[in-house]
């Protein structure tokens, strides 16, 4: 009864749901005149500490907030809503990246006009993230002095899909005898041209380059996916 | 691990497809994956299957085709291939790019359908 199998040609972005939604968001940001930073990393390289500096820098000079996500814990919304109030977890449960819906959900209810500069932490994870459009117009991937140079080697996609590298725990890069060289070389190979900065959240180096940077970002016209 | 998040999206899509295709069923999916969309093969074939189970697309075949990565080269002005994704450069000339033209790729280009009778 059953004929021989055929073959029909679709074209189908496995994504497209997700990044439908991501241009969506993207759309209503812009509308709202709020420009989204997203930040991923691998677990721990000082994604919080970095944003917990960033709103108190400038707050004085930018509506801000955030959303957090995380597998299982508030403890990053609790770090920093210490710096600001409007901060919102994402708990995430097992999956291991945010997603454009998980975004929307979680600012049902913002008025996004009342902000400049929305933060999105991603779920420590240096490879899942990178699949997944949240609509942010800037992503900026973390890696900390304490985890070697290679990193960029290792997770090119990630690298390759964000807009800047920051080169966090820049205080420690004597201890661990960091090879900026060699990281700057890495980072370029994966993602030839993209901006590096390197801070410490501990101790403020290289703070203000990338607040300017940031404040600057925000006031350029939106780009567009 | 997120190619199970990836394998469910491929069968919700396939699922909307074959909706408008009464009588069909899906014996194969072909998908387009290059290296720099994050998903690495082998876990999303392991994937696929514990997927499908329970889905009108249990028992088909995922066969990926993996596409390579291609870049404008400034230098060259043309499109060439790079030498990998740990070093985007242009294999003629050596030149960096990062104007990527394929190799992101994620997505279904075709089905393998067998009908049951009625018109695909
Ligand atoms: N010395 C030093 N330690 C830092 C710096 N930034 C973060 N840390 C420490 O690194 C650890 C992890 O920092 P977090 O900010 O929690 O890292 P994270 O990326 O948010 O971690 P997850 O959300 O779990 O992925 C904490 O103990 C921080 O105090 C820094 O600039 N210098
Ligand atoms: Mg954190
Ligand atoms: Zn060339």
């Amino acid at each position: 009864m059953s004929a021989s199998p055929r073959l029909v040609e679709v074209r189908q972005k496995v994504l497209k749901r997700n990044d439908l939604l991501a241009r969506e968001l993207r759309q209503r940001f812009q509308a709202a005149g709020v420009y989204v930073v997203s930040l991923v990393s691998s677990p721990g390289s000082g994604k919080t500490a970095l944003l917990e500096k960033t709103l108190s820098l400038v707050r004085p000079n930018a509506r801000v907030a955030a959303l957090v996500g995380d597998l299982a814990t508030d403890n990053d919304a609790v770090r920093l809503r210490r710096s600001m109030a409007l901060v919102r977890q994402i708990t995430t449960g097992t999956v291991c990246h945010l997603d454009a819906e998980m975004v929307e959900k979680a600012l049902a209810d913002w008025n996004l006009a009342d902000l400049d500069l929305l933060f999105i932490e991603n779920v420590g994870n240096l490879v899942c993230p990178s699949s997944y459009d949240l609509g942010e117009n800037l992503r900026a991937v973390l890696m900390s002095v304490t985890e070697g140079e290679d990193k960029p080697l290792k997770y090119p996609t990630i690298f390759n899909t964000a807009d800047l590298a920051i080169i966090t725990k820049a205080d420690l890069a004597q201890a661990v005898e960091f090879d900026w060289d060699a990281a700057r070389q890495n980072i370029n190979a994966v993602r030839p041209g993209m901006e590096v900065i390197a801070l410490s959240s501990k101790t403020g180096e290289g703070m203000d380059r990338w607040t300017e940077w940031l404040l600057d970002a925000a006031r350029r016209p939106f780009r567009c996916k | 691990m997120h190619e199970l998040s990836i394998a469910l999206s491929i069968i919700e899509g396939v699922e909307e497809e074959i909706a408008r295709r009464p009588g069909a069923r899906v014996t194969a999916v072909h998908l387009n994956v290059g290296p720099l969309s994050g998903v690495v093969k082998d876990a999303l074939l392991f994937s696929y299957g514990l997927a499908c189970e329970g889905t009108s697309l249990e028992g088909s075949r995922l066969k990926i085709e993996e596409i390579p990565i291609v870049l404008y080269c400034p230098v060259c002005r043309q499109e060439r291939s790079a030498h990998s994704m740990q070093r985007l450069c242009c294999t003629v000339c050596d030149t960096p790019s990062a104007e990527i033209r394929r190799g992101s790729e994620l997505e279904v280009s075709a089905l393998e359908l067998s009908s049951v009778g009625a018109d695909l």
